[in-house]
């Protein structure tokens, strides 16, 4: 039974896209969590390439090592569910990227290291896309603390994470708490998608 | 003035206070902060124009590196 509610969700889920601004230890766990639950498509940018200091946190193989992670990425996501579309977008974006390539999406999941950045799509998408879902994630480096990190909403903007732990030389982000915070901003997007979801209708 | 900061109610003995105001006093002294007043962003240049007032319900973002 458990399986046929499973499958209907994701069967509901294929009309969506999400946009994933970054594909580091945020993005690129958050994208393979949304593929598995059956978001139909995923728009994903990032600049970077993968390198072997990637490989502690982000869902990335060794002999991918060199590859834009946006390529390895759509790679992996096909291979965990082929019937996922995945748009890679290999810039850095700026506020004009960010309007074309994500105002067509039902939600943004702001994915990026820096601070700057953060605050870059934030704004953008406040300002120029009313309404749009963004969530963000804020405050994950670390490890322990898990019951600090927490999820807050005001109105389109999502916040999820502890909203203080920064990370340093002595305080690198993580494994298992990057992962948990990912996995919460999906789990934010599923809400989202879902909230018209009436089941046995599909 | 009673105001709703971060979820919380607080009280602050003034009529109104401009958001660079608020963030002194509360000691708010991060570099990337996102503001919105009564769910309306407020950008970083209008800080000493945006005044809070009674009965505002105010978010402080702070953004931390990391992700």
């Amino acid at each position: 039974m458990s399986f046929t509610r499973a499958l209907e969700i994701g069967n509901y889920l294929k009309k969506f896209t999400v946009g994933i601004a970054g594909c580091g230890g945020l993005g690129s766990n958050c994208a393979v969590a949304l593929a598995r639950a059956g978001v139909g498509k995923l728009v994903i940018a990032d600049y970077d390439i993968v390198t072997i200091h990637n490989l502690n946190r982000q869902y990335y193989f060794h002999d991918q090592i060199g590859r834009l992670k946006v390529h390895a990425l759509r790679e992996n996501i096909q291979r965990i569910n082929p019937e996922t579309v995945v748009k890679a977008f290999d810039l850095k974006l700026c506020t004009s990227d960010v309007v074309d390539l994500f105002s067509r999406c039902d939600v943004i999941v702001e994915a990026f290291d820096k601070a700057e950045m953060k605050y870059m799509i934030i704004e953008t998408v406040l300002d120029k896309m009313p309404g749009k879902p963004i969530i963000v994630g804020d405050g994950m480096a670390g490890w322990g603390n898990t019951a600090q990190l927490g999820c807050r909403k005001s109105d389109n903007l999502i916040v999820c994470g502890d909203e203080h732990s920064e990370v340093n030389e002595d305080c690198p982000v993580l494994a298992p708490r990057v992962g948990i915070v990912a996995h919460m901003q999906a789990n934010e997007v599923l809400d989202i998608l879902l909230r018209d979801f009436v089941p046995g209708s599909v | 003035m009673k105001i709703i900061l971060n979820n919380r109610h607080e009280t602050f003995g003034h009529d109104q206070l401009t958001i660079n105001q608020l963030l002194e006093i509360k000691k708010f002294t991060f570099k990337m902060l996102v503001v919105k007043v009564n769910g309306e962003l407020v950008r970083r240049h209008e800080f000493d124009q945006v005044s809070v007032k009674d009965g505002d319900d105010v978010m402080v973002l702070h953004l931390v590196t990391g992700g």
